[in-house]
This record gives structure tokens, sequence and C-alpha cells, in this order.
């Protein structure tokens, strides 16, 4: 072998080497929190007298591996989706949005309040086009406050958005009890959406088009964010407020454009949830979607497409969990502390990836 | 007018004490966390938890006094791992946060099901530790001497907070663990100590706080309870701006909030209770909107402190 041949092998083997284990990291870091999660998740069931192997077992047999319960897990992604979507524009520009519950429920209430009153008056077609952008337009409304209490007064969003979320989950059950009650029955709820005065289902399925609405939003924001002057000046904003006022950034208005499309998506699917799915909201319901979304958000670094594949998986542990709660009696609770461990796991998993950089830069 | 009998207004006032003494030692807690740069989003969680532990332990054991301290356990058992992870290991504190209040909701959910499955056990009214002679003062005494013992030891904790924070060497080292770790470090103090252990007090407060509204206010355990209590008790400490005596001006107006609309309904005037549920969350936003500009925070908060780094 000559030099000149070394140290090409030398070369091609380094980068097969560096290759290899960036691979192995971006997998590791994705996949390995949620494994660890669901071992701890595990534990936690044995230490409650249940078999972790037999319940996992049936949350995958009933959501992924059964026609309906698949059906019930991609029709509920279309909500969570726009969530992750909501929450990513936010994330991405550096604005802690966490009154997602609130904007979602109350645009939920609006739409369930005023797409059935209009179902005689317009066409079906162009009544879910109305309830869509109503449901955009409240949650957007929602977020107005705290957006421009961040924008004028620098006042700190996480707050204002859970005092918001807060007061606009219990606004929503006053309004469903008070103000938007279906005269026709007795249990406290609004008027109900004809099931073919909904959103159209998929095929020959059961499945929502609220799925392909989430997708696209998803995907869409992704591509915003990442492919244009709008979305990276928005990351600007997000990396380096101040570098971005040295840039001639408007950081107040880019504030406010941020809670209004993150806020609006939260509320689009509360609007999906209901011309989808439930058709009507009962008094003191909330599935509380918003801070469960969080965790797959970052567990996905952000990126739309990641987020897809875990939206997947908690839509299907939602799903298959609730079965289970009626079956093996499990309650639906342990999802959230599968989410909140795994936020945990997440945040162990970067920072021993944080310290192996450090030491192998050393 | 019937309204503003003597009864309604000591009804109004006891129901301020008992529904603000828990956002009071929440409140004291996160301003010492935040004095030391700690953001504690985790608040409403150590508060459930203690609210749980307190309640089993106080039900199980027939022993308020065990109760109460196993809610302070309970509280920082959810603050050391909060030190773990943000102060030791420096991972965000919003998100660490956010996920032991869901563990916190989780867990207390499942454990109680587990338990009680659907059923509520009630514990005993908490006696009072009447002041004699001060609870003689007609009006006064017996809202403010006739009372229980963490209500005294809560009054007594802000005077002592105000005294640590202005007099010492102690109050001087929490507040440069916030405003200038690097200054605190060079000065000879471990910062990653002086947040760790202003994290666990926040906990056990907090936990207290939270064992107060299961114990006392509510004599059960219902999951979710703490409903949002917590948050307040963020903003309280962001408002009052270190000084505990605002902590306890806010926890009384917010408790008031809460308890006025209880009160009316004892004179008979019918409120939805989830009209009683949005009031002290829209008191809050509206304190913020006329004093929200004032509320000042450490310059460090939320960062964790890397010795050497800048």
């Amino acid at each position: 072998m000559t030099d000149e041949q070394v140290v090409s092998a030398t070369a091609q083997s380094a980068a097969r080497t560096d290759t290899f284990p960036r691979l192995l990291r971006v997998v590791s870091l994705g996949v390995g929190p949620l494994v660890a999660a669901l071992v701890l998740g595990g534990l936690v069931l044995l230490l409650m007298g249940f078999n972790p192997l037999s319940y996992y077992a049936y949350v995958v047999q009933r959501a992924i591996f059964s026609p309906s319960g698949l059906e019930a897990t991609l029709t509920r992604m279309g909500p969570l989706l726009l969530i992750a979507a909501s929450l990513i524009v936010a994330f991405r520009a550096g604005i802690w949005n966490l009154g997602g519950d609130g904007q979602y429920l109350l645009a939920a209430v609006f739409v369930a309040a005023i797409v059935p009153l209009m179902l005689g008056i317009l066409p079906v077609w162009t009544n879910l086009l109305l309830g869509l952008f109503i449901g955009a337009a409240v949650g957007a409304i929602w977020g107005l406050l705290p957006a421009i209490l961040k924008a004028w007064q620098g006042l700190n969003e996480i707050i204002t958005t859970l005092m918001m979320s807060f007061l606009g989950v219990s606004l929503a059950n006053v309004l469903v009890k008070l103000a938007f009650l279906d005269p026709a029955t007795t249990t406290p709820q609004t008027r109900t959406l004809p099931v073919e005065a909904r959103l159209p289902r998929l095929f020959d399925t059961s499945v929502s088009s609220g799925l392909i609405i989430g997708l696209v939003a998803v995907i869409a924001v992704h591509l915003i964010m990442t492919r244009t002057s709008f979305g990276m000046r928005l990351r600007l904003v997000g990396a380096n407020p101040r570098a971005a006022i040295h840039a001639g950034l408007s950081v107040p208005t880019l504030t406010i454009a941020v809670f209004a499309i993150s806020a609006a998506l939260a509320g689009l699917s509360g609007a999906v949830d209901i011309l989808g799915t439930h058709g009507n909201v009962r008094a003191d319901w909330n599935p509380a979607y918003s801070l469960t979304v969080v965790p797959l958000v970052f567990l996905a670094r952000l990126n739309g497409f990641g987020s897809i594949a875990y939206v997947f998986l908690f839509s299907a542990l939602t799903i298959g969990g609730e079965s289970a709660a009626r079956r093996i009696g499990v309650p639906s609770f342990f999802s959230l502390v599968i989410v909140a461990i795994l936020l945990i796991t997440l945040g162990l998993a970067e920072y021993l990836d944080k310290r192996h950089q450090e030491r192998a830069r050393r | 007018m019937a309204l503003f009998t003597q009864s309604f207004i000591i009804t109004l006032f006891l129901g301020a004490i008992a529904a603000g003494i828990p956002l009071l030692l929440a409140g004291l807690g996160e301003q010492l966390s935040e004095k030391t740069g700690v953001l504690n989003i985790g608040l409403e969680g150590m508060m459930l938890f203690g609210a749980y532990t307190g309640f089993l332990v106080a039900w199980s054991s027939d022993s308020l006094a065990l109760g109460f301290v196993a809610g302070a356990a309970g509280g920082m058992v959810v603050a050391a791992l909060m030190a773990l992870l943000c102060v030791r290991l420096g991972l965000n504190q919003i998100v660490i946060g956010i996920a032991l209040t869901l563990a916190a909701e989780g867990l207390t959910a499942l454990l109680h099901f587990v338990q009680f499955s659907r059923t509520y056990p009630r514990l005993d009214g908490v006696p009072t530790l009447p002041l004699w002679p001060l609870s003689e003062i007609p009006f006064v005494g017996p809202i403010l001497f006739n009372n229980n013992v963490v209500f005294y030891f809560a009054i007594v904790l802000v005077a002592v907070f105000a005294w640590v924070y202005r007099q010492t060497n102690l109050g001087i080292a929490l507040q440069a663990a916030g405003d200038k770790p690097a200054a605190l470090d060079a000065a000879g103090v471990d910062v990653t100590n002086t947040r760790t252990m202003a994290v666990l007090v926040t906990g056990a407060l907090a936990g207290l706080g939270g064992a107060y509204m299961s114990i006392v206010v509510a004599g059960v355990f219902v999951p979710f309870m703490t409903h949002g209590n917590g948050f307040i008790a963020i903003v309280l400490a962001m408002l009052a701006r270190g000084r505990p005596l605002w902590v306890l001006g806010g926890a009384l107006l917010f408790g008031g909030s809460l308890s006025l609309t209880t009160a009316l309904q004892v004179a008979g005037v019918d409120i939805p209770t989830d009209v009683i549920q949005m009031l002290p969350f829209a008191m809050v936003m509206l304190v913020l909107l006329v004093a929200g500009r004032k509320a000042a925070l450490p310059v460090a908060l939320g960062e964790s402190f890397v010795r050497g780094s800048r």
C-alpha cells in the first residue's frame, strides 16, 4: 500500500465511523428516552400490581392492530398534530405558549355552539369552513392578551398563557352550562352537529379528514419555519432577541405574529376535534392535550416530520390506554405519567449526549 | 342590607385566609427559588404531591401534625428531583417543571385510585389554637388569633424571611446566586449548593401549602385539587419583587377573591362554581395588566450555573 492509499483508506474509515455514530446518536436520542420511559412506566405499573408486559401488549393490540382502534388512533392524530404545529411555531420562535388548553377548549365550545345552528342556513361545506375559521379566530383572540403583554411589557408569557388557559377552561364550562345549552337534552352540553354534516371521512374508513388538516398544518409549519425568510426571522427572534433588534427586525410585531399563528392553530385543533369527532361539547369536558404534546415536539427536536411519528405513538398510547382503563382497570391517568417520565428521560438523554460530545471534543 | 353582617364579613376574612395560606406558603417558597435564580414551574406539582402525601398520612395515622410533616416531605421529594435535574445537571427548568407537574398529577391520581378507588374519605376538622387573651378581641380575635398552627407558622415565616433577606449574610448570598452567580462563586460560596437548598425549602413550603389545602381547607384529597394554585403562587412571587410582606398581601387578595364568591353563596347569592374558579385567574390577569411592567425577576433566572463558564 502506498502512503496515499493508506491516507485515503483511513480517511474513508474515519468518515464511516463518523457517520455511523452520528446516525446511532440521532436514533438513540430519539428512541432511547422513549424506551426508558416505557420501562420506568412499566415499573410504576408493576408497583400498582399490574403486569406491564400484558398492559403494553394490550395497548398496542387495541390501538394499532385492531382496525377500529387504528382508525381511532389516526383520527385523534388530527387535533394532536395541530397542537404540535402550534407548539413548534411558538417554541422555534422562543415563545412558551403553554395556554393551548384554553385556546383549544374555547374554540371547541364556540364551534360547537355556532356550527350546528348555521346548518340549515349554509351548505355543509361552507359551514365546515366557517367552523374551522371560527376555531382559529377564537384561539387567536384568546392568545392576544399574553401576546400584547409579552410584546409591549416584556411580561413572561409562561405565566400569562397558563393563567389564560385556566381562565379559558372555566369560561368554556360557564358558556356550555349557561349560554350554549342544547334545549333538547337534559345533560349539560351544546347542540350536536349531525354526523353527515361533520368533516368527511377518508375513503371507506372511519378516519376523519381532520388527519389530513393536521398533517398539512404540521408540514406547512415545518417548511415555513425552516425554508422561508419569515421563518428565519422568527427563529432569529427566538435564538437571540437582541441580535434580532440589531438586525432591524420588529420584535414586538413578530412576537404578536407568532402568538397569533400558534394560538390560531391550537384553536383550529379544537375546531377539528369537534367538527370531525365529537360533534358537541359536554360540560366539564377537557382533554387537556396541550401540555402532553410538549414532550413529543421536544422529542422530535421541533421537527415537523419527527413530530408526526411521535404524535402517532402518543395517540396510540392514549386510545389503547382508554380501552385498557375500561378493560384492565389501569386508569387513563397512566398516559400522563408516561409523558412526564418521557420529558425527564429526554432531558437526561440530552444531558448525557452533551457531556459525551464535550468529552469527545477534548 | 343583610349582606354585610358581621358573620358575613368574618366568613369572608376566614375564607380569604384559608384560601390564601397555601398561596402564601408556596409563594414564599417560589420567591426564595426565584431569588437564587431558579424558576420553579414545578411548584404546582410540589403542592399537589404534598396535598396527597399530607392527606394520606393524616388519614392513615390519625395525626394532623404528621400529615403536615408528610406534606412538606412530599413536596420536598419532588423538589429534590427538580434540584437534581435542573440545578445539578442544568436541564431546562421550564421543561422539567412541566414534567414534574404532569408527573405529580398523573401519579397522585393513579395512587389515589389504587388506594381509594372512587371513594373520597374525609378528615375531621382541624382544631384551632386560641391565643388567649388576644382571641377575645371582638371581630379581629376570632379571625386572627383563633386559627390553626400552620396559619401562625406561615405568618411567622413572613417575618423570618423578611429578616433573612434584609439582615443576614445568607440573604445576600441568596440574592447573589440569582443576580450574579459568578460573584458569589468567587466569594467562596457554592452556588449550586445555595440553589439546591433554596429549591428544597421551596418544595417543603409548597408541599405544606398543598397539605393545608387537603387537610385543613377541603378535608379530602381529590385528584388535580390544587387547580392552578401553584401557578398563581408563581405570579405572586413575581409581583412581590423579593418582598415577603407583598406575598402575604397578594395571597390574601387572591384568597379573598376566592372566598368572596363562597361568602356570597353563604349569604344566599347563587353563583355557579365555574365562575368562582375563574375569579382568581381573572384577578391575576387584571393585576398583571396593571402592574405587570413592575414584575421584576433576577438577572440569571432560569440559567444554570456552570463554574468557570461565561
